[in-house]
């Protein structure tokens, strides 16, 4: 790719292979490479087992590529690090803390001042909209407050990178769709790099700035999309972009992809 | 069987009457009260408060009933306590019968008795009257020959009680009682015993009342009731202390460090399903029977659950929180301080309550094999002098304290980690 020798993030010939017990091996991820510059939203989508966890851990630095490796501002990833902030799906937050400790979490574990923590952690919730509920409990939020602390958790450590495993798949459409936009505000007002996994094509067509559709077996880039639809969401509804009709004819391609895709997974396995 | 019984008829009179009485006057209320199906929607079944009060109720009155107890208004019939007699026919060594009577004097054991003063009119023939006292639920025997003319001689026998023929080893039933003959010929009286329990079986429950106010003012053989409780609590506490203290961060390493769990895993899972009970020989004979003993019993007893639990606390934390910790720039030992413990605290407040009452059993079970204080040596001791009333006051207490410390350590868990169940 043209733009790799500008990219804060690089994404360099990655691979993956599981040794299974059984003495079988299987390849997760096979020869990924992607470059992505600062402040890029990058949506992936694919059919389940196509390896866009597994790409995902091995950003965060959970996991180890069997090959290649990963470079972000000029260093290789070796591990978990706070430069690179993760949301997770559901039950990363830490119930035993309030929302305020969650957030200030990064922060206190760097040594912030006590100070400097809770004016950080204002400002924080005052974005993601929870200015009043600092002092609760987290178990005692619902779904998709718990996932506004994971955001402002996550951005409490200025991280270059935020990497996303599917935030919002356990919520329901209406809350989905108000954090979707929330989303898009955080990455327009902070100009974070985002790397979003999805399920849902939607989703993928909405926060994709860059959309990447992943295949299985092994698991590669199978094609990449660039979408304006994320720059019009930022100060348009949500639902008005959705009316767009390229969107329309969008997700279509992409929905007959991902059919054909478990299709051919199905026919596979029998 | 009778017990028994009574208690089902009981259990299905009540249900029937307050079917009929406030079955259909109370209304359930919320939102079960509109589910059609209840038969196996466990959420429906709630437990009928009613139910629980004439449980507990019916029990104290079968209790009170079957032990004479003041408290209870119906009582079934007691051992017969009074005067009686029967008569008996001697036949003597010429082939003539006489009538004699046996005058009795029935009373509880305990209570001072005297013998019944014969009259006048019995000291005619050669049959002469006889006196007895007997304790009531007890028998007497009684050689009635003794005093009679010709008694003595071989040949004078008794034949008959009240007109019915006896004969060695038979027995016949008297008015209030029971008259048997042993095989050399002597006379066996047992007034009739009635339904009710001895004390010795079952005190009445005002007797365990009266006995704990007394023993909780004197003590037992020269030790405070309190000084009992105590020292069984305070084995308890240390054994189960020493138990975490090892157990925590025994589990917490099991769960953390693959060379740990390898090594431990086979003890640890060996030593579990050991009752602690069956230690109590191996221990005795290692430490002795004395405090050492009996704290290092607790202390196995309570290992092995809190270090499986602390282990279980581990392994339970949800990847995902490990993860953030780590993203969000957490050391290994934050992660520990941090993310582990807290997460593991659910866990092992569980095992705190598994192991406080497995160590209140342990430490009641072994202060009956040897101890000089302590609850289980108070019930052991008053058992070895039949004093029941202290034994089943002892049980009681022992029952209390045990769904005391439950209660303590779940509300100890209510406060401290109010998340449980929530993440």
């Amino acid at each position: 790719m043209a733009d790799e020798k500008q990219s804060s993030l690089l994404i360099d010939n990655i691979s993956m292979t599981f040794n299974l017990p059984d003495g079988s091996s299987v390849e997760a991820l096979k020869d990924v490479s992607l470059g992505l510059a600062t402040g890029e939203l990058l949506s992936v989508l694919g059919p389940s087992g196509c390896g866009k966890t597994t790409l995902l851990n091995i950003i965060a630095g959970f996991l180890a590529p069997t090959g290649g490796q990963i470079i972000l501002n000029d260093h290789q990833v070796q591990g978990p690090a706070p430069e690179r902030g993760m949301v997770f799906q559901r039950g990363a937050l830490f119930e035993w803390m309030s929302v305020r400790k969650n957030v200030g979490f990064g922060p206190a574990m760097k040594g912030v001042p006590e100070k400097q923590i809770r004016t950080r952690v204002d400002e924080l919730l005052e974005i993601v909209g929870l200015h009043d509920f600092g002092d609760k409990a987290v178990y005692e939020l619902s779904g998709g407050m718990q996932q506004r602390v994971a955001l402002a958790r996550c951005l409490a450590n200025d991280p270059d990178v935020i990497l996303m495993d599917e935030p919002l798949g356990a919520l329901d459409a209406l809350t989905r769709e108000k954090m979707q936009g929330l989303v898009l505000k955080l990455w327009k007002e902070t100009g974070k790099t985002i790397i979003l996994i999805t399920h849902s094509v939607e989703e993928a067509l909405l926060l994709g700035e860059r959309l990447l559709v992943m295949a299985p077996r092994p698991g590669r880039i199978h094609k990449e999309y660039h979408l304006p639809f994320a720059e019009m969401g930022v100060d348009a509804d949500l639902r008005e972009v959705k009316k767009h009709g390229d969107y329309g004819s969008k997700r279509e391609e992409i929905l007959s992809m991902i059919w054909e895709m478990e299709e051919e997974i199905m026919g596979r396995k029998e | 069987m009778l017990v028994l019984m009574i208690y089902v008829t009981i259990f299905v009179l009540a249900y029937v009457i307050y079917q009929a009485v406030a079955g259909r006057s109370s209304k359930k209320v919320g939102f079960n009260a509109r589910k059609t199906v209840t038969f196996g929607d466990e959420s429906a079944v709630t437990a009928n408060r009613a139910a629980s009060v004439i449980s507990v109720v019916s029990i104290f009155l079968i209790w009170g009933a079957f032990t004479g107890s003041n408290l209870t208004p119906i009582h079934v019939p007691g051992p017969f306590v009074g005067k009686t007699s029967f008569t008996y026919t001697a036949t003597n060594a010429e082939n003539q019968t006489d009538d004699g009577t046996v005058h009795i004097n029935v009373a509880k054991v305990g209570n001072d008795s005297k013998k019944p003063t014969l009259p006048e009119s019995g000291q005619s023939g050669f049959a002469k009257d006889d006196a007895l006292k007997v304790g009531a639920w007890r028998s007497a025997l009684i050689r009635v020959q003794n005093n009679d003319d010709g008694g003595k001689i071989k040949g004078y026998r008794v034949t008959a009680i009240n007109g019915q023929a006896i004969a060695p080893n038979q027995m016949v039933e008297v008015a209030d009682g029971v008259v048997s003959m042993t095989s050399k010929g002597s006379l066996s009286f047992a007034p009739s015993k009635g339904w009710q329990m001895e004390p010795i079986w079952l005190p009445a429950p005002e007797a365990i009342v009266t006995r704990l106010f007394e023993i909780s003012r004197d003590g037992y053989q020269n030790v405070a009731l309190s000084e009992n409780i105590g020292w069984s609590l305070f084995r308890v506490v240390v054994g189960f202390l020493l138990g975490s203290l090892v157990g925590i961060p025994l589990g917490y390493a099991m769960g953390l460090n693959d060379w740990f769990r390898g090594w431990f895993d086979p003890i640890v899972e060996f030593m579990r399903p050991i009752p602690p009970l069956a230690l109590i020989p191996l221990v005795i004979i290692w430490f002795g029977i004395w405090e050492q003993g009996k704290i290092s019993l607790l202390f196995l007893a309570a290992l092995w659950i809190m270090t499986i639990s602390a282990r279980a606390g581990v392994s339970g934390v949800n990847i995902s929180k490990v993860h953030a910790a780590y993203s969000l720039g957490a050391s290994k030992l934050q992660i520990l301080l941090h993310v582990i413990i807290p997460n593991s605290l659910p866990e092992i407040f569980t095992g705190a309550r598994v192991a406080m009452g497995v160590c209140w059993g342990t430490v009641v079970a072994a202060e009956l094999v040897a101890a000089e204080k302590g609850a289980g040596k108070m019930i052991i001791a008053a058992s070895k002098f039949q004093q029941t009333d202290i034994v089943i006051m002892g049980i009681i207490l022992i029952g209390i304290i045990g769904f005391g410390i439950d209660i303590l350590m779940r509300m100890a868990e209510s406060v401290l980690v109010p998340w449980k169940g929530k993440g």
